[in-house]
């Protein structure tokens, strides 16, 4: 059922906009706020990352975000229990984004039990690329819960070939597209030539596809969307939320920035 | 006989020991890991790449490296030599730069430009392998970029002018706990932003597959040595080897030769810092537990949550919460059996070694040392003689002199 959410967002004609928040940062108790800000500001899906103490794939924005997040304690209960009160009060779809080794930690089996009763419709695990044998996925299968896989300039057409088979045995509601061969942030991406590169991805994959890393205004929001379903923000948001001063200033300075790339993506 | 299983890659699963290894890497560093591995076939194994590297050794490093009968410091933890009949060290710190990491370190760079690569990175902790890596980018001629934690900076000084001095580019690292498991992330931050030109050198048998399995044939030289000159010195096998784990580069490099003959006793030592009842330690395989750090399933100092915790060490080479996946293996299948040491054990076995042998040890070597009296005793009792035994002498104290003033002459 869950995935229906995700699949209905996917299947509306305006660009799916989707938000990444650190859950924890500044403090766990800002979490829940935050997300609404960023629904308020358009966002259809919501990532709550899971802060991890080596977060290797990340650029400064998120590292510093998982350190102010990681001093509260804020952990994979914290997130499954922002997205089980999300979920008692919205039907955004919520995607749960981590590293594995803290999932591997928690137990797969359990973790996967815990966000399918907290509501929870999409896994995304950064490290665990779709070939390494993981008992995450089998389990997230059996819960009807989608894996979401990542697809990277550097990923061949070969190995998108191993992933469309992966795909049939698998519930994917939709692959991202990483824009840059790089740490989430980068501060220069290519847009245009990231959303060729995506479009491309979709034809092989015939999966919904959206772009993330490096998308951090209207212009490069509408242009990275361009013939794929839409994009991912995270460090931007996250950014926009570190310069904030207080918890008011953080609310207000998500939903414009959400609802900035939201406007560049409907113009 | 046959070699040990637990060492062959199985077939179905590339890249894992038993169940140990992998790769856990972000989506981009897939395609650059395959090509290292179609590399190892392509270019490692060939009789052209082993002719041009060995030729390095002979010639730069200073190999094959001597195994030195050391029979006074086998009288001084032996005095009555009921347990311990002759001890040999395996003298891989008479290598060039002080340590057997440079064995990797021309290994790998000589391999990436052989790649087309043109720019290379590398982690480090204590520096040795960061030296190793800035000396073989000066005499090939690339370009070097150092990751290394801004605690280990501080406390590693002599090193980080030495990589310097080879027109390497120490970057310090502040995030996290400022030590090598934050220059590793760091470095991979930086090779996933330039996979096309640069080579990411891993100096230890960790990291995603197939680093565990390409450090583990360069540094394999040190168990090849050591078996062939002790054919000649001893006449024989030794009863036991021992080496110190960290990661596990030089302890793997030993082993590998000898895993298939099942009467030898292999000990990997690791540090247990102030005591392995204690947080203060870099026990990984002793108190750690199964998890995924830099790319590979191993075992891991973390905690409930699953987040990585400091290790600690007064050898800063052996303090990293994360451990080859080949050694997980090899504990898990019990084919090598995994001791500790303190640091004031270690301490003591520098003082020993250097007063009886007039070698002055690495820390991360004295760990290794520390523990080859208990092996003995252990080794000769079981088989009802005086044994004899092989420790990996990875590293020489130079670069620890602080440590070891402040501590022994203080």
């Amino acid at each position: 059922m869950s995935a229906r959410r995700i699949v209905n967002i996917l299947n509306k004609p305006r660009k799916t906009l989707i938000a990444y928040l650190c859950v924890g940062d500044p403090h766990p108790s800002e979490t829940l706020a935050l997300a609404k800000a960023a629904i308020a500001g358009g966002a259809d899906i919501l990532e709550l990352g899971v802060p991890f103490s080596d977060p290797s794939a990340d650029g400064k924005a998120i590292v510093r975000a998982s350190e102010r997040a990681l001093a509260h304690g804020t952990n994979v209960d914290t997130a499954l229990g922002i997205a089980k009160q999300l979920r008692s009060e919205s039907a955004v779809p919520i995607v749960i984004f981590g590293y594995y080794n803290p999932l591997l930690v928690y137990g797969e089996e359990r973790f996967v039990k815990n966000a399918n009763d907290a509501g929870v419709d999409a896994i995304l695990c950064v490290d665990l690329p779709f070939d390494e044998p993981a008992n995450l996925r089998e389990s997230a299968r059996e819960a009807g819960i989608s894996m979401v896989p990542l697809v990277a300039p550097t990923t061949t057409d070969a190995r998108l070939d191993a992933l469309k088979r992966h795909a049939e045995s698998q519930l994917v509601d939709f692959v991202y597209y990483v824009s840059v061969a790089g740490v989430t942030g980068a501060a220069s991406i290519d847009a245009v030539a990231a959303s060729a590169r995506a479009r491309q991805v979709l034809k092989i994959l015939d999966i919904p596809t959206v772009v993330g890393f490096g998308v951090d205004s209207a212009e490069k929001a509408r242009a990275a969307a361009n013939g794929v379903s839409g994009v991912v923000v995270g460090s931007a948001l996250v950014t926009a939320i570190e310069g904030a001063p207080d918890a008011k200033a953080r609310i207000l300075a998500a939903e414009k920035l959400v609802s900035s790339l939201r406007h560049g993506l409907d113009a | 006989m046959q070699p040990h299983a637990s060492r062959v890659l199985e077939v179905d699963s590339p890249g894992y020991f038993g169940r140990f290894g992998g790769r856990f890497v972000a989506e981009t560093l897939i395609a650059p890991l395959d090509e290292l591995v179609l590399a190892m076939v392509n270019i490692v194994d060939t009789h052209a790449f082993q002719a041009e590297w060995r030729s390095l050794l002979l010639h730069y490093v200073g190999r094959p490296t001597p195994l030195t009968e050391t029979a006074r410091l086998a009288k001084a933890i032996d005095p009555s030599g009921k347990s311990l009949s002759r001890l040999f060290l395996k003298r891989e710190d008479l290598c060039h730069t002080g340590a057997h990491k440079i064995n990797n370190a021309l290994g790998q760079v000589l391999l990436a430009t052989k790649m087309g690569k043109t720019r290379i990175v590398a982690e480090t902790g204590a520096g040795q392998h960061g030296v190793a890596t800035a000396t073989a980018c000066a005499m090939l001629g690339l370009p070097c970029i150092v990751y290394m934690g801004e605690e280990d900076v501080g406390r590693q000084a002599p090193n980080v002018g030495r990589m310097k001095l080879l027109g390497a580019e120490v970057r310090s690292v502040t995030a996290g706990s400022r030590t090598l498991k934050d220059a590793m992330n760091e470095a991979i931050r930086d090779w996933v932003s330039n996979v096309a030109t640069t080579h990411y050198c891993i100096g230890s048998a960790a990291g995603p597959h197939p680093y565990p399995e390409l450090v583990a044939r360069f540094q394999s030289v040190i168990g090849d040595e050591a078996k062939l000159q002790s054919e000649t010195q001893l006449g024989n096998l030794p009863d036991a080897l021992i080496a110190c784990v960290g990661g596990g580069s030089n302890a793997i490099g030993l082993f590998r030769t000898f895993l298939s003959y099942e009467s030898i006793a292999i000990f990997g030592v690791e540090a247990s810092g102030q005591g392995i009842e204690t947080n203060h330690h870099a026990a990984t395989l002793t108190k750690g537990r199964i998890g995924v750090l830099h790319g590979s399933k191993s075992y891991v100092l973390c905690d409930e949550q699953g987040q990585i915790t400091e290790a600690h060490s007064i050898s800063a080479g052996l303090d990293y919460p994360g451990v080859g996946p080949e050694h997980a293996a090899l504990k898990e299948s019990k084919r090598v059996t995994y001791l500790s040491t303190t640091d004031d054990e270690a301490l003591a076995a520098v003082s020993q070694a250097a007063r009886s042998e007039g070698i002055i040890l690495a820390l991360e070597t004295a760990h290794a040392f520390a523990r080859i009296g208990d092996v003995a005793r252990s080794c000769a009792s079981e088989r009802g003689r005086a044994v004899n035994v092989l420790v990996s002498c990875s590293g020489r104290g130079d670069k620890d002199l602080t440590t070891l003033l402040s501590r022994l002459l203080p």
